[in-house]
């Protein structure tokens, strides 16, 4: 019984992050003149309120589970992957050009060869940083957050010259965006006159696909051995190098597939500013998750519902949605502090016996 | 390709090269510190936001960018603090504590700026001090000799780092604690003790980059005007195989290389200017791949200490 409990209490333990996160965050609000209660009301009650609020919260939170899967792998294995924010990008630049170049195919051969499009280009991208760090001992948190400025400007690129909407050009606005997608590779509506679509059920499932992966698979094993402890799956006869790299290379993917499902689900063009944040705030929702693939599905639906209720809130009381950026660090700093209060617990337990 | 190479655009690129290699500077020398201790601070660019606006903010209120320069160098030393304690005391995972000191920043600087700015404006700045004499050498000296006092700091900033590390019984507790904190902490070094110093140290010098950007270089704020200065800032001391010269080295190839760009758009080469400013992130890459190898790191990089363990 006392086992359970102190397991209960752990798991809950990062849960705590988020309302002390809210007090600090109900000081500044106190700071900035506005009244706490009704900007965290407003907040909930936009994100969660209504239909309406809720189906935008689940449309947010879709990209912010896949990104989340692949942070889980990549963490459990190890290996800190910052760049989800390119990843997003190439991927959805792969999964519009696909669908562009081939408009005239049937949809049924689109629609998948647009995802696996975005799936390829995201775990190049993580590919990348991947292999160097496999090969050369590159540290992946420097370099995928160089991968990320690269994606960026390349996507500047596409959008302003190869990619451009032809009508950009012919109405001489020359905005940077892509022609919009052929309908067959939009994602189905699950909700009328809302914008919540199919991709939010792919993220479902695919987050228990990635949790039997992980728990119930030779590769998924090895991978978390590597993470747990280098220098024993080494002895082991794990090869270090090439789980690392796998584990960068399948955080790609999981985030390329989040940029191509956000385009072919919420935007149906390609455009600047796409990612928004989510290859961040990804790792925030997979952090508050413990890591565990599951776990992610609430706290996405919980951190999508904070950047929907950010906005409902900067309209309620004018306090600007930055605040919930500054909460979103806080909770990381909260989560990581917290985590060594359960190692020294776990800790006495072993040396009692 | 040719304009590129007459007397005025060198003698430009030189000039630019010397003035953007400051906030790298900065940071990197500070960030040197805190790796030299034993912490990976992934967080200077979240600090060098901060440093950024609060210099801004108390530069143009009192008119002084003296004061702004305090300012910063003071919210620097705080947001290190803040790592310290997250990093040290707590023991938490450096890399990921570092992103969410990175988001902190990022969203606080944001939200202080939108609630008492709201909209870009510029303020004076530092004034460029012309040093006599050595100014007037030809070509060179108008590029070298004639910045701001912030410029003249950075460079300094790099044999007084030297010294401290390799010369002082200061540098021995830093090096010996990013090494071998248990040794160390027989011997009678407070590790945590040390550790902090070198954040907060560390802090303070992320805020004055962050400063020499929004009162000294370009003169005003916005959001997230650093745009990955920190992140490659932590790059530069991987490259600069963790000694100040190194680091040195490093930030100067990598501000006349973003110099050479700025040229390139200048001077509309027919080079689209994305892949211009693509440049000098391909670099950092390419430049982490050929050091990696080259020089080791501290050994007890990036991992908390705490009595009794092994």
């Amino acid at each position: 019984m006392k086992r359970v409990l102190n397991k209960v209490f752990e798991a809950l333990l990062p849960l705590l992050a988020v309302p002390v996160a809210f007090l600090i965050g109900a000081i500044m609000l106190l700071a900035l003149g506005a009244n706490p209660l009704e900007a965290y009301g407003a907040m909930i009650a936009g994100a969660f309120g209504d239909v309406s609020g809720l189906t935008q919260t689940l449309v947010k939170a879709t990209p912010l589970l896949l990104v989340g899967l692949g942070v889980c792998i990549a963490f459990r294995g190890g290996v800190i992957n910052i760049g989800g924010e390119g990843q997003i990008i190439v991927g959805a630049l792969a999964a519009t050009a696909v669908a562009v170049g081939f408009k005239e195919w049937p949809g049924l051969v689109l629609l998948p060869l647009c995802l696996l499009a975005g799936v390829l280009a995201g775990a190049m991208w993580g590919g990348v940083p991947g292999i160097l760090k496999a090969k050369l001992g590159v540290n992946e948190i420097l370099s995928t957050v160089m991968m990320n400025a690269i994606a960026v400007q390349l996507s500047n690129y596409l959008l302003r010259g190869p990619m451009i909407d032809p009508k950009e050009i012919e109405a001489g606005t020359r905005i940077a965006q892509s022609a919009l997608l052929p309908r067959s590779v939009w994602l189905a509506r699950l909700v009328p006159q809302t914008l919540l679509h199919s991709g939010a059920i792919i993220a479902v499932v695919l987050a228990v696909v990635v949790f039997i992966f992980l728990w119930r698979t030779t590769i998924g094993y090895r991978i978390r051995a590597v993470g747990l402890n280098r220098d024993a799956a080494k002895y082991a006869g794990i090869k270090v190098p090439f789980y690392q790299a796998l584990s960068l290379i399948l955080g790609g993917a999981f985030a390329g597939l989040a940029g191509a499902i956000e385009v072919m689900g919420v935007q149906h063009r390609m455009m600047e500013n796409l990612a928004s944040g989510y290859g961040f705030s990804g790792i925030v929702a997979a952090l508050f998750g413990s890591l565990h693939p599951l776990g992610s599905i609430p706290a996405s639906v919980l951190f999508g519902g904070l950047l929907v209720g950010a906005d409902k809130m900067q309209r309620a009381v004018q306090v600007p949605s930055a605040l919930i950026d500054t909460l979103l660090g806080l909770v990381v700093l909260l989560v990581v502090g917290s985590q060594v209060i359960s190692r020294r617990r776990a800790r006495r337990r072993e040396t009692r016996g | 390709m040719a304009e590129l190479f007459t007397l005025p655009v060198l003698v430009g690129i030189l000039y630019s090269g010397i003035r953007l290699a400051t906030p790298y500077l900065f940071a990197a020398v500070g960030e040197t510190f805190a790796q030299r201790s034993g912490v990976l601070n992934l967080g200077v660019e979240g600090i060098m936001l901060m440093g950024a606006f609060s210099g801004f903010y108390v530069g143009m209120k009192t008119g002084s960018p003296l004061l702004g320069l305090l300012a910063a160098a003071v919210v620097g030393i705080l947001m290190g603090l803040l790592m310290s304690f997250i990093s040290v005391t707590m023991q938490a995972e450096q890399g990921i504590s570092g992103i969410g000191l990175h988001l902190f920043g990022l969203g606080l600087s944001s939200l202080l700026f939108k609630t008492t700015m709201g909209g870009v404006e510029s303020i004076e700045g530092f004034k460029a001090v012309r040093i006599p004499l050595l100014a007037d050498i030809p070509y060179v000296g108008e590029s070298l000799f004639n910045h701001n006092v912030l410029v003249y700091a950075a460079f300094l900033l790099v044999p007084l780092s030297a010294w401290v590390l390799n010369k002082t019984t200061l540098g021995l507790k830093i090096r010996a604690v990013g090494q071998n904190p248990q040794a160390a902490d027989t011997l009678g070094v407070n590790v945590a003790r040390v550790r902090y110093f070198c954040v907060c140290l560390g802090g303070m010098l992320a805020g004055i980059a962050g400063a020499s950007l929004s009162i000294a270089l370009i003169n005003l704020f916005q959001e997230n005007m650093t745009n990955g200065m920190g992140f490659i800032a932590v790059a530069l001391v991987y490259f600069g195989g963790w000694r100040p010269f190194g680091v040195m080295g490093g930030a100067l190839l990598f501000s006349f290389v973003n110099a050479f760009q700025l040229w390139i758009q200048v001077k509309g080469i027919n080079i689209p200017s994305d892949f211009a400013i693509m440049m000098p992130y391909v670099l950092t890459i390419l430049a982490l791949a050929f050091a990696t190898k080259r020089a080791q790191g501290p050994a007890a990089l990036s991992k908390p200490y705490e009595r009794g363990e092994n």
